[in-house]
């Protein structure tokens, strides 16, 4: 094949390879991966699977890498990737995630699901840096392809730590608003569901101060432009919104269309957790408890199935919790009893390190992309020692070659 | 009081009253003393012999007071009870009670070189170095005659220059000092290098192995160190897999581990994934750096429980098991070459007290 020629003349230093036939595209070929040292004569179709609908990846796919549209990235995940995931797109000028077992079955479940019903809550939970939220991504993606609206919320920590900014809530006393963080998320959430934001009408009147509110029947876009421009009140926008889309999801209404709901929490942990922001009362100075903030307080709503019509995908971080030990990892010990018992019934997806096949795929993409550096890790014994120093734990061995 | 036993370098306690105050050395060679410069005989052969039979005299006393045979009491006997009778905490072992024999303690001295008329004995005497020089004139001696013999040979047809070589391998040459010791001379270290020279030339003529016996009095032995190591037994588990067991130590850390056979690299420490229990890069390098180096890197399971000071020294620690362990699954070649890699070796530093 042309491809194959080509290929052998840019490699001249493989040593030996295998030959491998290539079918049409998409699928995927078998028993692949045990050779270890060969760029192969066609390095695009090992470890890559030109399949870029999520819809249709299956276990034939499972350790290959689909890249992610560009405008999809833009669209989709304005805030929503891991940081040092960003950075690898913007380095290698593309983002590409590899497909995976625990995915594959959420996204079964989410095919699957009966959405006249309740929603179901997926919590994906594992060790640290196993891909708990690229899979999260990942799942958002095949929503997003299906036309879902996106409610992500990138990492949930962030709402109860390192807020300068803490205002006592205009609409109840006793309660704080987050106005950056609110705003923050407005913004993002526009961009996401730019599509919806006219279709969706508000189903009763709000009102934010004495001279400002949003009738009846106004476009979600409204609602959300309120918040954005009034930082003021834009924590009670967000539980705005959140109540509207609960309402709505189900297509019950007599709206222009039924949509799905994908709600997507990363870092869900914190919604039962503690908090490191303080709260001046006049005595003395103590900690914020979750449910006094406006922000958690909505969002725990979301989390409850009293809604219909969509999906709440969630997943657990230990590295931005606070008051954790670093080996908690099931999901009773993140989330605590008041937690466990909110989220109950749940489907627990378990994330690991990558097997062999995975660890040989991600080994594979780094050397095309020419990440590894270093003569010797292009070597078979260079290769035993990263899977030594990794133990095939995805973000360690990303952290590993980012300095070979 | 009987001399044969010596208390202290420092305590000159133990000297009788008849004999003058004496300077106590151990081994000359090893603290530098200068020998020639101690002059021509402090102590009379006679005060030497005195003090030899005093030795034997005392080491069958010794013998008796533990009870073992006096016949077939050997110098680490000596050392054994010496020790058992007067134990003592000092750290420095050579301020510690001792009983030697005399030509060990008292150091070889030079007897008198000239004659009751004041005429030297030995022809080289006005050398100044009259040992040294008359060593050089033996060799060359010896090189003539080897040379004569080759001639000989010549004639008589016989000559071939394949004769059997002196085994050399396992030994050096003598070091400066230890010469100088045998010589009871100083020497500078040109003499020395002259010396070794003339040596090596009297090396270089076949015939040599007719004075084989005159040139490994120069040679010391080394001795080969791997055998020092004791391997840890390899034991089988009831399913036939192989297993060893060892332990290391690193500045107050220990370590024990169990290597099994047949496995698939997976390490646990302390019941917990080595990935989370060393955290740091730098300490998972330690534990991967001896099966690297064996080249036997996805072969092991390693079961490991640690105590003890950081995580760094537990890291180190659990290395020095490893290799350890690693003896029994390796040849003889490869426990050289870990040797030498610096894998067996016990890291000796520990904290230092606090000074004011």
């Amino acid at each position: 094949m042309n491809l194959h020629k080509l290929s052998s003349r840019l490699c001249p230093t493989v040593s030996k390879f295998r030959h491998l036939h290539i079918q049409s595209s998409g699928q995927q070929l078998e028993a692949v991966a045990v050779e270890t040292e060969s760029t192969e004569p066609n390095p695009l179709s090992v470890f890559r699977t030109s399949e870029q609908n999520p819809t249709y990846h299956s276990e034939r796919h499972t350790g290959q890498y689909y890249t992610l549209p560009p405008a999809h990235i833009q669209k989709l995940f304005p805030h929503g990737l891991p940081p040092r995931f960003q950075l690898q797109i913007k380095t290698f000028n593309e983002g590409c995630v590899m497909v995976r077992p625990p995915v594959l079955e959420l996204i079964s479940y989410l095919k699957k699901a009966d959405y006249s019903k309740p929603p179901l809550r997926y919590i994906l939970y594992g060790d640290i840096g196993t891909g708990k939220s690229m899979s999260l991504s990942h799942a958002l993606h095949y929503c997003y392809t299906q036309g879902w609206l996106i409610v992500h919320i990138p990492d949930a920590h962030l709402w109860v730590k390192n807020c300068k900014e803490l205002l006592p809530s205009s609409s109840r006393p006793s309660r704080f608003d987050q106005p950056i963080q609110a705003s923050q998320w407005l913004k993002n959430f526009k961009i996401t569901n730019e599509g919806f934001l006219s279709k969706i009408k508000t189903t009763q009147q709000y009102v934010w101060t004495k001279r400002e509110s949003t009738e009846k029947g106004q476009p979600l876009g409204v609602l959300v432009d309120q918040g954005v421009n009034r930082m003021k009140s834009s924590s009670d926008v967000v539980g705005a919104v959140l109540r509207e889309l609960r309402l709505q999801a189900g297509g019950t209404t007599e709206g222009e269309g039924a949509f799905k709901l994908a709600v997507a929490v990363d870092g869900v942990n914190a919604l039962w957790g503690k908090t490191s922001l303080k709260k001046e009362d006049r005595t003395m100075v103590c900690w914020c408890k979750p449910e006094e903030l406006t922000l958690i307080h909505n969002l725990r709503k979301m989390m409850k199935n009293n809604w219909s019509g969509g999906a709440i995908l969630t997943a657990l971080s230990q590295t931005g919790s606070l008051f954790k030990p670093q080996s908690a990892y099931l999901p009773s010990e993140l989330l605590g009893e008041e937690g466990f018992d909110n989220m109950e019934p749940f489907v627990p997806v378990s994330v690991s390190n990558y097997n062999e096949k995975e660890f040989e795929s991600c080994y594979l993409y780094y050397l095309e992309r020419n990440w590894l550096q270093h003569p010797h890790s292009r070597s078979e014994e260079g290769k035993k020692e990263l899977i030594f120093l990794s133990n095939k734990n995805p973000s360690i061995l990303e952290r590993l070659c980012a300095f070979l | 009081m009987p001399l044969w036993l010596i208390v202290s370098a420092t305590m000159d306690a133990v000297s009788s009253v008849k004999l003058p105050v004496r300077q106590i050395y151990v081994s000359s060679s090893l603290w530098k003393k200068n020998l020639a410069a101690a002059g021509p005989q402090k102590f009379t052969q006679e005060f030497i012999d005195k003090q030899v039979e005093e030795f034997e005299v005392g080491k069958r006393h010794l013998a008796n007071m533990m009870e073992e045979d006096p016949e077939t009491f050997t110098q680490e006997d000596i050392d054994r009870s010496i020790a058992y009778l007067f134990p003592s905490g000092l750290f420095e072992k050579r301020a510690r009670p001792f009983m030697k024999h005399p030509e060990e303690i008292f150091p070889k001295q030079t007897a008198i070189q000239w004659d009751a008329k004041g005429r030297p004995f030995h022809f080289l005497f006005y050398t100044g170095k009259q040992s040294y020089y008359s060593l050089l004139h033996d060799v060359y001696e010896k090189i003539l005659a080897i040379e004569r013999h080759q001639d000989k040979m010549r004639n008589k047809g016989l000559f071939t220059s394949d004769t059997k070589q002196i085994l050399l391998t396992g030994s050096r040459w003598l070091l400066k000092e230890e010469i100088e010791e045998n010589l009871v001379e100083n020497i500078s270290d040109q003499d020395y290098m002259r010396l070794i020279q003339l040596m090596e030339k009297l090396l270089s003529m076949p015939y040599c192995s007719l004075e084989k016996e005159f040139i490994l009095k120069f040679r010391k032995q080394l001795e080969v160190q791997s055998s020092k190591y004791e391997i840890p037994a390899l034991q089988y588990d009831p399913q036939g897999v192989a297993f060893s067991v060892a332990d290391g130590r690193r500045k107050t850390a220990k370590a024990s581990i169990t290597l099994r056979d047949s496995g698939s690299g997976n390490i646990t420490i302390n019941g917990r994934n080595y990935l989370h229990y060393f955290p740091v890069l730098q300490n998972r390098v330690q534990l991967m750096f001896p099966l690297l180096f064996v080249g036997m890197m996805g072969r092991f399971d390693i079961e490991g429980s640690v105590e003890g000071s950081g995580h760094s020294a537990q890291a180190g620690a659990l290395r020095l098991a490893i290799s350890r362990a690693l003896l029994s699954f390796v040849s003889e070649g490869e426990v050289e070459k870990m040797r030498q890699a610096g894998l067996l070796t016990a890291d000796p530093r520990i904290r230092e007290r606090k000074k004011p």
